[in-house]
Order: C-alpha cells, then structure tokens, then sequence
C-alpha cells in the first residue's frame, strides 16, 4: 500500500475529499437517529456526536464518502475525528471507541471497494484513517492559576491513540492521518502509538500528518511557528506533511509556500472554505477556491489538496478539475542540517 | 561575549541544573518553582539558545520535579522557545521528560557504559520520541580520559548508531569529557588539549555529528576565583571552537570577551590548556592571585532614574510609567524655555518612538494607552505655566480630527481607543463625545478647519445615521474626508451606502492601528490624491461586485419561507410554568457573583488584543501585554467592588404566549383571553435548495396558537449600572484615558456577564426548567445550556424598536434606569437586554438579507411605515429601498 500511495503521489497530483462535520449538520438528524437500535436506552443525549453515526446510521456515512469518491477525491477521509476515548467521554461512549474506529474505516473501505469496482479504469483510491487531536491538551494549562496543570497527559492519549489506531488499522485503513493538531505534544501521543504498533506487528505504517494554524501570526495553538511542528514531527518520517482548518485558502497560503520549501515529506493542504463571516457560514466558492488551488498547484506547491470546514463535493470536484495534468511537486532532498525545536524552530 | 560565541556555536544554559547552580538547588528544594523559572527566563534573556534542565539530586523525587518544571516552562513562551536539554543520569527522569516537550529536545545522555544492548535500547527510543541525544565518551570500562580513548569510544558508539537501528547521524552528539585542568596532578594537565584532538577527530571521521561539552568543569581548581575561571572558560571555547566544538553548556551572562583577556593572564592560561610544560599550573597560580578581584554588580532595573531628564521622560513614555510624570516635568521646565518646546521636544519625541513601535506591531493598544496617559498628564502639569492657554493648540501638529459617535448611540470605548492613538502620533483631536447630531459635527468642522471627521457606532441604526451625516456632509458643500469606524460598521457597508451619500472620501477603518496609517495619508500633500483615489476604486469594485453577487443570489418568497418554517412537534411538547409572572426587580447583585461568569475574550478584543482566553496571558507575542492589562483589569475590579462604585441591576419578567405566524401574542393571564402586547418576528429567505434546513424565525420556537397548548415567553433588562459611566469620566478629567477605557469596557464585561448569570439563575431557578443543570464556566461560554437569549437588533432578532414593547412589558421606567435613545441604544452604556426562550430546540441564527415582500408584509403587522421599517432594518434589506415614496 505504501509503494501504491507513493507511486500515485509521484505520478500527479491527489485530492483528498471535504469535511463530514459540516456535511452531516447538514442533514436533519434527530436525536433518535443519533442513537439507533444500539443505542436506544443510552444514557446521556448523543445528538451531535456525528462518530456516532458510525454505528447508528453507517449509510448517510457511506452515502458522504461516496458523493467525495464521485466528485473525484484520491483519498476518503474516515469519520472517526472524534473517536477517541478522551472526546467520546463527552457522551459517556469511551468503551465504544475501538467499534467507532472499526466502522469508521470499514465503511470508507466498503466504498472505495464498491467506487473502484463500478468504475474499472479508475485511478486508485486510499481510506486515510483519521486521529482528531481530540479536545484536550497536553502542552498548556486549561487553568490560569495553575499553570503547571494538565487535564491530560502523554501516556493518557498513547493509549487513546493505540485503541484508536488499532480499530482503524483493523477496519481497513491504508493509511493513518494525524490531523487538525493544534498541539505537537499531543500529535507526538499518537506518534509514538503509531511506533509501538508498528513494532508489534512489524509493519510499516503510511503516515499522514497535518496540523492546523490557529491565527495569522502563523502559529498553532500551543504556539508553535511551522518550521519548529515540522522539525518535532520529522522523525517518524512521515510520508505526507500539509495544514489544515482554521483558516482559509489566503490566509494559509504563506504557509503553504514555506512548507512546500522546508519539507522533505509529501505536502498537502486542505483550507476551510473562508473564515467564518458574521454569520458563520464559509463564503469561498468552488470556484474561488478552484483558483487559489490551481496557482498553487502552477507553483509546484502541492501534492495533495482538499478541503476542510465550509467545503462541499463541490468545491473538490473544481479542485480536481485544475489539477489534472499538473505536475506535483518534488519533496525537497534532506539536507541533514541539526535541528531542534521548542516554539520555535533552531538550525545549526 | 566573545564573537566567536553567538556565530557558529551553540551556547546551552547551565544555570537549571540543580548539579551545578547552588541557587537552582536551593530553590527547587525550597519548592519555590516560580523563582527558578525566572532563572530558566533569564539565561534566554542573556542569549542561552538551548536550556539544559537537571533534576538529579537525592532529596528530590526527580520525575515528578522534572516533569512539574517542563509544565510550567511550556506556558513561559519567552522561555519555551528554546529547545530544551534533558538531562539526567536516570533514563527514567529523561523518559518523564520526553513526555512533556512539544518540541525536539536534546537528550542528555546515554552511553556505552552498560553495554551495547541497553545503549541501542534507549538511543532507539530517543529516535521515537523525535529528541536528539548526547553520547558521553564512557563505556564499559569507564569514561575516557585520553584523545585516543575518546575517539575510539565515540567510533564505536557512532557505527552502533547509524548501521544497527538507523540513527539520523545529524542528530547524533559526543561528549568527549571537559575535566578539570591544574589540578596539581600531573596526569590531569593534557585533559585540554585531548578534549581538542579527540574533538578534531570526531568531526573530521565521523559524518555530521557533533561535539559539545560541560564547560566549567575545566576551571574547577579555581573555585571562588570568578574573574580566572571565566577567562579560562573564554580561552577554552576559543580554541575548542576552533577545534571543532559545535556547542556547550555554559553560564551565557558570565562569559569574559576574548580579546579583553588581561595578556597576562590569557598566557599563563593556555600555557595550562595546552600543557606546555610542567611548571604551567604553578605559573597559573601565581598570576591568578594577581587577578582575584570581584566583578562589578550588574545594572539593575532601576537605573533609568538615573539618567539624564529627556531620556528619563522618554523611557516613562515607552514603558508607560506615570509615577514620575510632575516631578519628571518640572525637572523640563527648569531646563526648557517654553513649556511649548518640552511638548515639541521630549513628550513628541517620546511619543513618536511609541508610535514607531506601535506601528511595527512591537507595542500593543493597552501600553500605548498607557504611554498616552504619560503625554497627557505631563500636558496638564504644564497648562498652568503657559501664558496663552490656547498655546497647546499651537504646537506643531500633523493634523486635526474630529471625532464623534453619532445621534442616537451612545458607546465609545472604541472611538476613545482611536482618539488616544492618534494623539500619539501627534494628531490634534476634538472628540465631541456621544450622541453627537450631525449639525453640531458640521459646525464644529467649520469652525476649528479640522482635517479629517471619523465617525463612530455600535448598534445597527447609527449605520443609518452615519448615511445621513455623510449625505448632510454633501448638502453643506464640506469636502473634509471621512473615517468611519465601529462595532457594526464594515467595509462593505461603507463602500456600498456611505460612501455614494458624499462626492468626497470616505474610508473604513477596520481598527485604532489602521487609524494612523490611514490619517497619515488622508492628511498627506503627496499621497492624499493617490490614497483617496486607490480607496475610490476599491470601493467602486465591492460596489460592482455586491450588485452583481446580489442579482444572483437566490431567495425564498415569505410564503415560501414560512411553507420551510421549523416544525417542532408541539402534540408531544409540555411547557414549562414559571413560578411566577409579570416582572421581578433583582436590585441587590454583587460584582463578585458576576466576575465568574465574565467571557474575557472580548475584553480583550476591545484592546485590540486577539486570542482566546486564558491561553493569550501566555502568547508569544502579546502575552505580556495582556497580562498585564489582566492585572490591571482585575485590580479594577476590586476597587469597583469594595467601594461599591457601581451597582448592577436587572429586571426580569414571564408571560403566557402563542405564536400566530410569526409573531408572539403576550397574554394577560392563563385564561389567554386578553392580548396585552405583541411582538414581531423576522424569518430568514435565503433558498434552501434541499429544505434540510429550516427558514428559521423566533416564533417557531412558541407552541402556535393554533396548538391548543399554552407557552411561555421571557424577557430581562440588565445593567451594570451608572457608576460605570461616572467613574470613568473621573478618571477622564484626570487625563487618564487608559483607566477611563478600562472601566468602560469592564462595564460591558459586568453587564454581558451579568446576563449570563442571570440566564442561568433563570434556567435553574427563576424559569427554573432546567434545574439540575451542572456547567462549567466554559461550557457556559460555548452556550451548551438549553434555551436561548437573543436580543433585539442583533442577528436573530434584528429590529431594535421591539425594545419599546420589551421595556413596557418589564415596566423599565419604574423598575430600572436604563433608558433607551432615538436610535434604542441603552443608557447606561453597558446594559444588555433580551427575551427568554426555553424550547430545547431553541437555537441562535442570523436572519440573513429580507425580501422586499416581507417588510412589506412586517409593516403592515407592527402598522408602521414601511419607511419606519426599511430604515430600522437597512443593513438587512436584500433590495434598495426608495429614497422615499411619497416624492
């Protein structure tokens, strides 16, 4: 599977499909259809938790994955952004996140299956299993008085992640991305669950990795520049390194370009649609967004692109349009330099 | 530092090692972790570009400190910056490190000592934890202490490395042993000069990797002598750099330059390091007595009392300290002719370096407005000695600018904020204050000649305002240019309505550090023309585009969108009763009940400051700023508290209700025999192409009429009171804006926490249908609760005059002082009023642009004008209304 990924990724550019989030806000669903036979008697409300869906209603999830696949994307994403045990606890569905993890990506599996084989001269498509960064952190304090204060830890979310990991891996993912990170230490969690399992099972895993810039300073969350996340994450030699959410196509575009000069993985990028107006809906247009990503993609800044927050099929089916035909981009030749980072990144 | 120091070399800061700093000792064993980050904070300061951290000391569970240490330096971004060392003879204090650093750390270090198995076992886990590592020349016979050792240990370890498990060879580190030289002992005096070889060896065999070292090991015989073990630090790095030394742990503040090296010493010295002859360390001893002086005490902060008065007032300026400011004065009177030449001198000076690093975006809003607060008060210690009191207005100038918030509203902070600002950068200002009528911004534009008007508001109807204060800007034949700005106001609204109302420029400005850059060319001989022009155009394209993305845009008939209304199911719905109806005074709320349920995010937005809350006290860039507004907000606070300076208020109130289409019937009593008032609702049109989403309106949240089933409906006023008002005009006259803005954007922080606290006394208490809610302050923030409060003119909602209706429902002329202007903004200007929904569907929305069908319709409901409407609703109209049809 990685030689397949590699291969494709050498060859042209790929396209990596939309949200499921905002997609599924989209569709009425009521409370009921949250908890479905399984979850008749559950006792706290599950509406709003869309992993969810996973189990209680897998056909709009499939249904979703198969609009993408037809309007052109190369690589589904697994609805499993939330399924950790640490953000299933906000519904007391921890001891289910295995399950949500397994049909997450048996299901995104199934419709690539079904895609591939109702459309025999297609080109190949991935299940990327999703690890979210789930809703704690482990570099800051939710408590300005107790700065030293964690509501999480390290070994915490690395058992998370392995259970995680484990119920994608088993479901059929064929490859893992780490995405929406806003705190490296969180990522490194699910980094180093990635490693452990790679050594109990002896394989190889293909790795995605994508972080989010949380304003224009062009830092995460946990404050990071982008040189200093790549320099944290670039030991596990992942195979993709991109951004996403937070921020739409103009505001992550400075960031795009210092990315694709400093990395030597694969890059990717997968913009929300805008920042949010007054309303909090998205105002970039497939056609808006077309255009940044056929620029970018003229540059030789791309790899892989797609869409985050506020995107529809739509928006992809363009973003495939203008790619086709252009030749991706070369992942930059390692230089062996000494790097480290804290916040910021340190060259020698 | 020497050059050859901060170029081509790495210096690591030693003073965080409880090993080697007697004071980082005491202070972890004291557990006073605060003071030894500000060691940590302060060895950045002096140029350390990584830190190195030990724990290792017997008394102390070492996991635990290292761990707690690395916690509290991760929210230290003036410390986090750097990479970190961890170091440890412990695998396991290293380990608890590794996971609590964002970053890629060195570890520090491994070693060959206990075989080979247990050396790979954990260099392959410093690969997985991504950290880089420190090998130390030792193995299983022990550590090297000669060149040839040295190298042959580090080869192996190396070849281990980067053949068995793939170790990236630049992330590889030897430490070949810095041990202390004249000792005495004749086999200690080649320590140095193998550490050199061995260190030349290393870099020219073994690809990549890199050398470091412990630096004041060398120097230990000299303990107690700093001025010798300094220098021999100095001489030391100097020729292991040369070698080959790629970085070392070193004290960065107490390194002696090279070159300053008394000649002397700096002989007998490497006469040492390189083992000269026999006789080198007693020739070191001779000369270091002679050398055996104390060092001079480093400057302390307080010092910049001690220079000369115009330096004393511009670091006052810049750093905002105004303790000084008439003593500092008086001392430039004494000096300067004029008082007019010390404003034109120092205070300007001052003044345009804050302006300078403002603009760079190196000082943020709140300590300009404190550095503002220097300027004016040193201004008003000098009015009393001006012969002509209209002197001040004499001083050379950019320009003058008139400022106003328009008819009808009546909040500031934001104009305020504009206004100290631009005083800084030497622009005149007349701030005319609030609820200003256009006549009087015409007049006084005439009479005192300004140069630009800036127009200010918060609440939807002063847009209109603004409209017609431009277009009365035109009938008076004035070609001043305007600025607007606002809460409210956008680009878009100003390119597409204020802007065609006048034939001159008009400019938005997103914000108070726009303001400068955009006045500053408005003003300009040069660039006026081409600013205004280029502004024109930009305005002319939004113009173009809105009408043309308008045409396009698809919406939903009234009747269509009610067909799409929400279709709640009321055969299944109970309502909840409240206690009790008609309208409770709640008179007696302290401020210390409110502050928790304050959202400090918009607080600080009101400085300018942007970020969430309570992760922006610790940003990179503005933390410290904020920070320090925080302490300052929370000081203010607790004067307002204690002396009871204010005293916030609210009404609230309960009433039967249906819906009948989209309004809501209020209903005397249960009988629902008599209506006693109505309020009218407005529904979303934009087209839903699958219906998936509803075309909502408030009402639908109401069981209808037509249900049989009776509802209920609520309604609050609340305030934080007219002390808010009072107490920052006070410090207004003082020439205090900084505190002035303060209490005033405190004051709506009370008032908006306030309501939150009160719907969520209504929820579980007064209403109380949610009684068994537990949420915490976060959760209140991201609204997790059931039922909503919007209030009138904000997006859900928008039409204001529904305040009428409220505020007579809840009886507010009795009940509350809070009165309502022409254009219903509330006075007090921190108040906030709104209605109670309880329906668990219930939902915040915005109601998007309304069709021309609707107001119609709307205005014929409220039976008013449809002029009435289309001006209370303008900035929502998906159409341009008729000037007026009656011409």
């Amino acid at each position: 599977m990685i030689d397949d990924l590699k291969e494709n990724l050498k060859k042209r550019i790929l396209i990596l499909d939309g949200p499921m989030g905002t997609i599924i806000q989209k569709h009425p669903l009521t409370e009921s259809d949250f908890r479905g036979k399984k979850f008749k008697t559950w006792k706290k409300p599950l509406k709003g938790n869309n992993d969810i869906l996973n189990i209680s209603k897998s056909s709009l999830i499939f249904d979703i994955h198969h609009e993408y696949l037809k309007s052109g994307c190369d690589i589904i994403e697994t609805n499993t952004f939330n399924s950790t045990m640490t953000s299933q606890e906000d519904y007391l569905c921890q001891d289910h996140s295995y399950d949500l993890n397994f049909s997450g990506a048996s299901i995104a599996k199934k419709c690539v299956d079904k895609f591939m084989k109702d459309n025999k001269n297609k080109e190949k498509k991935f299940v990327a299993g999703v690890l979210g960064p789930t809703n704690r952190t482990c570099s800051m304090s939710p408590d300005v008085n107790n700065p030293e204060f964690r509501n999480i830890d390290y070994d915490t979310l690395k058992k998370d992640y392995t259970i995680s990991l484990r119920g994608l891996l088993d479901g059929g993912a064929d490859l893992i991305l780490i995405e929406t990170i806003f705190d490296t230490l969180n990522a490194k969690a699910a980094l180093m669950a990635v490693y452990e399992m790679e050594k109990k099972l002896k394989i190889k895993i293909p790795l995605m990795l994508s972080a989010t810039i949380t304003d224009l300073s062009g830092r995460t969350l946990s404050g990071q520049t982008l040189e200093a996340f790549y320099c944290s994450i670039k030991h596990m030699n992942p195979i993709i390194v991109g951004l996403n959410c937070a921020l739409g196509p103009k505001e992550l575009e400075p960031h795009l370009i210092v990315l694709s000069r400093i990395c030597s993985s694969y890059v990717s990028i997968h913009p929300n649609a805008g920042l949010p107006n007054a309303f909090g809906e998205y105002d970039e247009t497939p056609e808006s967004m077309a255009k940044f990503t056929k620029k970018w993609a003229e540059n030789g800044y791309l790899n892989i692109v797609g869409g985050c927050c506020g995107t529809t099929p739509e928006h992809i089916k363009s973003m495939k349009e203008v790619t086709l035909n252009i030749k991706p981009r070369e992942p930059k030749i390692e230089d062996n330099k000494f790097q480290l980072s804290g916040l910021e990144n340190f060259s020698y | 530092m020497n050059s050859q120091i901060t170029t081509n070399f790495i210096n690591i800061g030693e003073r965080t090692n409880i090993t080697g700093s007697s004071k980082f000792k005491k202070l972890i064993l004291e557990d006073n972790f605060e003071e030894a980050v500000n060691i940590a904070k302060q060895q950045v300061d002096n140029g350390a570009q990584i830190i190195d951290i030990n724990m290792d000391e017997g008394l102390l569970d070492s996991e635990r400190a290292m761990v707690r240490f690395l916690n509290l330096l991760a929210v230290e971004p003036g410390i986090a910056k750097v990479p970190f060392m961890l170091d440890s003879s412990k695998w396991s204090v290293i380990e608890a490190g590794l996971k609590c650093v964002q970053g890629k750390p060195i570890v520090n270090s491994i070693s060959l000592k206990e075989g080979e198995r247990s050396f790979l076992e954990k260099a392959e886990l410093v690969k997985a934890y991504g950290a880089a590592v420190i090998v130390m020349a030792f193995d299983e016979k022990g550590q090297a202490d000669n060149v040839d050792r040295k190298f042959e240990i580090c080869k192996r370890a190396y070849n281990l490395l980067t053949k068995r498990i793939n170790f990236p060879s630049c992330d590889i580190i030897f430490d070949p042993n810095i041990f202390a030289v004249a000792t005495g002992l004749e086999e200690h005096n080649n320590y140095a000069k193998d550490f050199f070889e061995a260190t030349i060896l290393i870099k020219r065999n073994l690809p990549n990797a890199k050398v470091s070292g412990g630096l004041s090991n060398v120097s230990f015989s000299f303990r107690g002598n700093d001025l010798v073990r300094e220098a021999m630090h100095s001489c030391f790095l100097f020729h292991a750099i040369k070698a080959g030394l790629d970085m070392a742990i070193v004290n960065a503040g107490q390194i002696t330059i090279y070159e300053q090296i008394p000649k002397k010493l700096k002989i007998a010295i490497e006469e040492v390091l390189f083992n000269k002859d026999n006789n080198a360390t007693e020739r070191l001893l001779e000369v270091s007595n002679e050398f055996s002086g104390k060092k001079t005490k480093k400057k302390s902060k307080s010092l910049w009392r001690k220079k000369d008065i115009d330096k004393r007032m511009e670091y006052a300026l810049i750093n905002g300290i105004n303790d000084y400011v008439d003593k500092d004065t008086e001392s430039l009177r004494q000096k300067y002719k004029t008082p007019l030449d010390i404003i034109e001198g120092p205070l300007m000076n001052g003044m345009n370096v804050v302006g300078d690093l403002f603009g760079s975006g190196k000082m943020f809003l709140p300590q300009v407005v404190k550095s503002a607060r220097v300027m004016k008060q040193s201004v008003g210690y000098l009015l009393p000695f001006m012969e002509d009191k209209n002197d001040v207005k004499k001083k050379n100038t950019k320009g003058k600018i008139l400022l106003a918030t328009v008819k009808g509203d009546v909040h500031d902070i934001g104009k305020n904020i504009v206004g100290v600002v631009l005083q800084c950068n030497n622009f005149d200002i007349i701030d005319l204050g609030v609820m200003v009528t256009s006549q009087k911004i015409i007049e006084t534009a005439i009479r005192e000649n300004v140069n630009i008007i800036g127009l200010s508001g918060l609440i939807t109807p002063s847009l209109d305002e603004m409209c017609f204060v431009a277009s009365e800007l035109k009938r008076n034949n004035i070609k001043i240019p305007l600025m607007i700005g606002g809460a409210t106001t956008s680009k878009i609204h100003t390119a597409i309505k204020i802007s065609p109302a006048y034939n001159h420029a008009v400019v938005y400005v997103p914000d108070a550090s726009k303001a400068v850059g955009v006045a500053t060319q408005l003003i300009s001989k040069k660039n006026s023309l081409p600013f205004k022009d280029l502004i024109q155009r930009e305005y002319e394209e939004i113009r173009s585009n809105y009408f043309k993305n308008n045409s396009t845009k698809e919406s939903f008939s009234i009747q269509n969108s009610r067909l799409n209304k929400l279709n709640l199911d009321w055969n299944n719905h109970k309502s909840f009763k409240p206690k009790k109806f008609s309208t409770t005074v709640l008179n007696n709320i302290s401020l210390k009940e409110i502050t928790p349920f304050i959202d400090w995010k918009p607080f600080f937005e009101s400085w300018e400051l942007y970020g969430r809350f309570p992760e922006i006290l610790n940003d990179k860039v503005v933390g410290e700023s904020a920070k320090q507004l925080w302490n300052d907000a929370q000081k203010m606070l607790k004067i307002l508290d204690t002396k009871k300076l204010t005293r916030p208020k609210a009404v609230i109130g309960f009433w039967p209700v249906n819906s009948v289409d989209d309004d809501v019937e209020v209903y005397e009593d249960e009988s629902r025999k008599k209506i006693i008032a109505k309020f009218f609702f407005l529904r979303q049109q934009m087209e839903r192409k699958t219906k998936k989403r509803a075309n909502m309106c408030l009402a639908d949240f109401v069981a209808p009429k037509a249900s049989g089933k009776i509802d209920y409906l609520g309604g609050f006023v609340v305030t934080a009171g007219n002390g808010i008002d009072k107490f920052s005009k006070e410090f207004e006259q003082n020439n205090d804006d900084y505190n002035s803005i303060l209490v005033k954007s405190l004051g709506d922080r009370i008032a908006e926490g306030l309501a939150e606290k009160l719907h969520q006394d209504v929820r579980t208490k007064y209403w109380g249908y949610s009684k068994d809610e537990k949420l915490t302050d976060d959760d209140l923030i991201k609204e997790k609760y059931v039922g909503i409060r919007p209030a009138p003119g904000y997006p859900a909602c928008p039409d204001h005059t529904e305040k009428n209706t409220l505020f007579e429902l809840l009886k507010i002329k009795n009940n509350l002082k809070v009165e309502l202007t022409e254009s219903f903004a509330m006075v007090p200007m921190s108040s906030v009023s709104g209605f109670y929904f309880s329906n668990p569907n219930s939902s915040y929305f915005g109601i998007g642009k309304l069709g021309k069908d609707q107001i119609m319709e709307y205005s014929k409901r409220k039976n008013v004008s449809l002029e009435y409407v289309e001006k209370w609703l303008g900035p929502y109209l998906s159409y341009s209304p008729k000037k007026s049809n009656n011409e």
